[in-house]
């Protein structure tokens, strides 16, 4: 188990008249190698607890465990944890500054105080990894295209070797092409580099599609903690908490209302098209 | 009410010596015509050309060929560049970058304010956009407070109190929730439908564009593709090859199609699904 939350809350402005608990007593166990969506609507607690989860923020109670050690215990190097969970906030290209693409995402490993030779071959690889070859190292990153900007952004953050990397809204005002870029290639960094991660959206459409546990957030408490299908089946409840569940969703759930039995636990459109086509014979086209 | 004619507009990159190293034709040849009282979507991904068009049609920037009208006004003629940013209003991605004033009412009351109206009549108009927008009982608060999309219906408002005949939208919902996207969505059909105005939303969010009167895609500053919604999300693959989403029920029935089911071209809503599948003649179709 690489991180352990127990019973963990959090007040913002404690004591004013402004008192919020962002979190109430959440409890979670984040394993090795899961593909995690994280939702909730604005306000629900969920960037509260990713901030949590990399040691920004430090609960008001309860404690964070990492491979079994206390976060906020008196001997623990918070530093190590940064560079282990990775957090690539919203709309990450606002935080390049650097000259070049290859200078900023050296940056971090710099800061751990490896050789300039290590850090140059990390960024090297994290730059492959997010798509970005050669011909981009000496280009200023604000000359570069909205997707591209965040795949350095991210590559940042790979450079650092995290075994845990949380994402806030990764696919955040980009097309649909560069959405799917996006999520394919974080999708791949789960697959193929066994690293977790932890998809905090707001579209359902997307979690649905690749993730293989859902984390519901609402008034700072953890409402629900399953499989995709088991959290969609609460789909009146979600839209209760300002959500929804994947469209196709609605889409089977009307079919059936309408007389056509097909079943509602579908969240893709693959399995949409193949559960109508199993009731070809209650089709009159 | 809005007549865009060959329009060109290049972009220049200038080198450190102030020369002109790059020339990037961001808008190609577009013609387009806007009737009073429409709901017009344009679509395209990232750098297709859709925002510097938009900024065209107030006035934020003039053709390099080409004229651009709005209400019978040429906006390279300077004595009337503020008459024609009164008439077209515009609203942009991100609301913080929008609200100015410290208390909802002041930020609506700073366009009427500027162009010199007596105060009572400001605070007229005040009250009736928030109340348009639905927002006039916060209308003392701070925007600090609001959540995204109340932040975006207060930016309308603000643009409402100008009284313009054409709000020109850019991704609005981009940055907002599922349950923020619907409140400036339903914002924007309430202004068309009671108050007459004319949108121009561009978005990257097809289900979106079902209810537009005509939708304009475009592609490498040109435009690629028009029609009424049916008429565009029926092209699927030319929609796909433009790196552009249709509707998740549009591509479900594109999909039991090519599995031979014969349902017609087209499909937008779920009823229109359901209505097919279950041999019934719908009227849309």
């Amino acid at each position: 188990m690489s991180l352990t939350i127990e019973d963990i809350s959090y007040t913002y402005e404690t004591g004013t008249a402004m008192q919020v608990t962002a979190l109430d007593h959440v409890s979670v166990e984040i394993p090795d190698k899961q593909f995690i969506g994280l939702i909730g609507h604005t306000g629900s607690g969920k960037s509260t607890l990713v901030q949590m989860l990399n040691g920004l923020l430090k609960p008001t109670g309860g404690r964070i465990l990492y491979k079994g050690e206390d976060i906020h215990g008196e001997n623990f190097d918070r530093k190590k944890l940064r560079a282990k969970v990775g957090l690539v906030f919203q709309y990450p290209e606002h935080q390049l500054f650097e000259a070049d693409v290859l200078s900023d995402v050296m940056f971090g490993p710099r800061n751990l105080g490896l050789t300039e030779e290590e850090c140059r071959r990390r960024a090297h690889a994290a730059l492959r990894n997010v798509g970005m070859d050669k011909k981009f190292y000496e280009k200023s990153p604000f000359d570069l295209s909205g997707g591209e900007k965040r795949r350095v952004a991210i590559a940042g953050v790979l450079a650092m070797h995290p075994e845990i990397l949380i994402l806030d809204e990764p696919t955040a005002g980009l097309d649909p092409k560069g959405r799917d870029e996006i999520l394919g290639l974080i999708s791949e960094m789960n697959s193929r580099m066994d690293m977790t991660i932890i998809l905090v959206s707001h579209s359902m459409d997307d979690v649905a599609e690749y993730v293989d546990r859902i984390m519901v957030m609402n008034h700072g408490h953890l409402v629900y903690d399953d499989i995709p299908a088991k959290v969609f089946s609460h789909y009146q409840e979600l839209e209760g908490m300002g959500l929804s569940a994947p469209q196709v969703t609605y889409v089977m759930q009307y079919l059936r209302e309408q007389g056509l039995p097909v079943r509602t636990d579908i969240f893709t459109l693959e399995e949409a098209a193949a559960e109508i086509l199993a009731h070809r014979r209650d089709i009159h086209v | 009410m809005i007549s865009i004619r060959k329009l060109i507009h290049d972009y220049f990159r200038q080198d450190e010596d102030g020369n002109v190293s790059e020339k990037i034709r961001a808008v190609d040849g577009v013609d387009i015509e806007v009737n009073a009282g429409e709901f017009i979507v344009i679509l395209g991904h990232n750098g297709c050309g859709k925002s510097t068009l938009a900024k065209h049609i107030n006035a934020l920037l003039f053709p390099t060929e080409g004229e651009v009208w709005v209400e019978g006004m040429n906006t390279t003629n300077e004595d009337q560049i503020w008459d024609i940013r009164q008439r077209a209003g515009m609203i942009f991605q991100n609301p913080d970058n929008q609200i100015i004033a410290q208390v909802v009412e002041e930020d609506v009351g700073f366009g009427p304010e500027n162009i010199g109206l007596p105060t009572d009549k400001i605070w007229q108009r005040v009250e009736e956009s928030l109340k348009t927008v639905g927002m006039y009982e916060y209308r003392k608060k701070s925007p600090n407070r609001l959540s995204g999309g109340q932040k975006q219906r207060v930016c309308i408002a603000g643009v409402m109190a100008m009284h313009p005949k054409c709000i020109i939208m850019d991704e609005p919902t981009a940055m907002l929730d599922p349950s923020g996207r619907r409140e400036v969505i339903e914002a924007a059909r309430d202004l068309n439908k009671t108050e007459g105005i004319t949108i121009i939303l561009i978005t990257h969010y097809m289900e979106e564009a079902i209810q537009a009167d005509r939708i304009f895609v475009m592609d490498q500053g040109k435009v690629a593709m028009q029609g009424t919604p049916r008429e565009i999300f029926s092209r699927v693959e030319e929609m796909q090859a433009l790196h552009l989403d249709v509707p998740q029920v549009t591509l479900l029935a594109h999909s039991l199609r090519k599995q031979g089911i014969r349902i017609p071209k087209g499909i937008l809503t779920r009823e229109e699904l359901a209505d097919a599948l279950l041999g019934r003649r719908p009227a849309a179709l």
